[in-house]
């Protein structure tokens, strides 16, 4: 009983963020067409949507350009940031090295960092998941390093009373422990690529939904610019839930029980 | 006299019984974060027979936690030496299982594969074990729940999880670091008597460390209770109330002078340190 009432509460606070955004989007239109505002400074929606339609054919290759810079950034952030977050638990000496340059690498604007790479890697899709990766590297490495070093002490005493190998300890103990933890660094990370591929289109691209808002801005195709970054927002959502999505597969335990009633 | 006949009867068994465990004047000390140096225990010496239930009580800070690090091997003492079955500890010995005061389960595992933790960590075969798992299992009473994940069992079967953790690979001896604290009074009367049942079954030499006088001594063989600052032994006495023993136990009148006797040393130790 509880439990349907509960299913029907969350459905209805849906509708109503839903019904909110729609308002809001009426209002928009309503607002551009009373008030005669120049669609070059703020395109109604209908307009917007358009003149997405209107370049559909170019859009998927636009698309696709971005979120393979972010993807591949991102697994570029994890297979240099968690072995790191290895290294740094493991051994003292590197943490005293490895800590103060990654704070002083975290502290450089990566936007500033991202010319640099055009230099170094040049233009194209490698130097764009590099860009996003360096932008997505920071909280990987942070959380892996704080989960895997969360694992309860007496947990290590009891793998110590038994003499396990050091081996066995970090891939049956200390690493799944660390799983929940890496997974809400990948949240932040994967944001974070979105970001950072975007800054590597402004900064030297031909392709992808960076490129086209930079161009269009220059062209004063305002509503473009707003079809691109309904989609780059959506490509977001998409990411984002999808990192929730092996989180939810890879570790089920983490989450809270389904009769749990969260707010 | 004891009602049952059995090895069990330690305490009052001759010297020439051969201990389990050995401590010979054991002291460990602790370096602070300040450098100052804490004395967690002072030369110790003790005896412990195969078989035997011990109970350690004493105030908190009082180095009980430290005297199974030591005996559990994770932990070398910084003067004198711990030895188990005569052969000196100086390094982890398979022959011990733990209990911690929280259960400690890996959350990702089941019931089952919890248990079979420690033989995974030994690089034992898991099959040859799982019909012991069971057996186990059906020992505390927690049939049906072997798939189950930890977060879905209340405190007290978790622990009995960890109990059943510590037991999988047969270890001769078992500590128990106040293995009840974290449970509700009525789950750890329930714990008392299912610990009790289990060690009749499984005989074990068990070292357990409570806070609880009545649980010191309705559990134990022998009580041996601590001090703090540093931890040092004030008073051991033998147990020798029949078994089996129930809740009942407790309102035996010997059973009310032994908590006495245990109570009158640690607030003794106290007055002298304020």
């Amino acid at each position: 009983m509880r439990k349907i009432t509960g299913m029907s509460l969350a459905r209805l606070e849906s509708l109503q963020a839903g019904a909110a955004i729609l308002a809001l989007v009426l209002l928009w239109e309503i607002l551009c067409a009373t008030l005669k505002i120049q669609p070059w400074l703020l395109p109604p929606p209908s307009r917007i949507i358009r003149d997405t339609w209107e370049i559909r054919a170019v859009l998927p290759m636009h698309f696709l350009a971005t979120l393979w810079a972010v993807v591949g950034g991102f697994f570029m952030a994890i297979a240099a940031g968690v072995p790191l977050a290895v290294a740094v638990v493991y051994s003292p000496l590197l943490r005293r090295i490895i800590y103060p340059l990654l704070l002083m690498l975290q502290s450089v604007p990566k936007v500033a960092i991202a010319p640099l790479m055009l230099i170094w890697v040049g233009y194209g899709m490698v130097s764009n998941m590099i860009i996003a990766a360096t932008v997505a590297f920071f909280p990987i490495v942070i959380n892996t390093a704080t989960g895997l070093e969360a694992v309860d002490p007496e947990l290590l005493d009891l793998t110590s009373s038994l003499d396990a190998a050091k081996i066995d300890i970090f891939l049956r103990v200390r690493l799944p422990w660390a799983l929940p933890y890496l997974f809400s660094g990948l949240k932040v990370a994967v944001t974070l690529a979105l970001i950072g591929a975007v800054v590597a289109e402004f900064i030297g691209a031909d392709k992808g939904l960076g490129y086209l808002v930079l161009t269009s801005s220059s062209n004063m195709k305002t509503s473009i610019m707003f079809g691109m970054l309904v989609l780059l927002s959506a490509m977001g959502i998409l990411c984002f839930y999808a990192v929730e999505l092996a989180e939810r597969l890879l570790c089920p335990w983490y989450l809270p029980a389904p009769t749990d009633a969260g707010p | 006299m004891h009602g049952t006949p059995r090895p069990a009867d330690a305490p009052h068994a001759g010297p020439s019984a051969a201990p389990l465990i050995s401590l010979r004047g054991v002291t460990k000390r602790f370096a602070t974060r300040s450098g100052d140096e804490v004395l967690a225990l002072k030369e110790v010496t003790l005896d412990i027979p195969p078989d035997q239930f011990v109970t350690l009580v004493g105030p908190s800070g009082c180095g009980k936690s430290t005297l199974l690090k030591l005996v559990g091997g994770i932990a070398a003492p910084s003067d004198g030496e711990v030895r188990l079955d005569g052969r000196r500890l100086d390094r982890p010995s398979r022959d011990v299982g733990m209990v911690f005061q929280r259960p400690v389960l890996l959350p990702w595992r089941s019931v089952l594969d919890n248990i079979l933790f420690p033989i995974q960590m030994l690089g034992w075969p898991k099959a040859e074990y799982l019909d012991e798992t069971h057996r186990l299992i059906e020992l505390v009473g927690l049939r049906g729940f072997e798939k189950a994940l930890p977060k879905e069992l209340s405190g007290g079967m978790q622990q009995r999880v960890s109990i059943c953790r510590a037991l999988i690979y047969n270890p001769r001896l078992l500590l128990m670091d106040e293995p009840f604290g974290a449970l509700d009074a009525m789950t750890r009367e329930d714990m008392s008597i299912e610990v009790m049942r289990i060690w009749t079954e499984r005989r074990k030499t068990v070292v357990f460390v409570t806070h609880s006088i009545n649980e010191a001594v309705l559990l134990a063989d022998r009580v041996i209770v601590m001090t703090a600052r540093p931890g040092r032994v004030v008073l051991d006495i033998p147990v020798d109330l029949p078994r089996p023993r129930s809740l009942a136990t407790e309102f035996l009148p010997r059973f009310r002078e032994h908590a006495e006797t245990i109570r009158r040393a640690i607030y003794a130790e106290r007055r002298k340190t304020p």
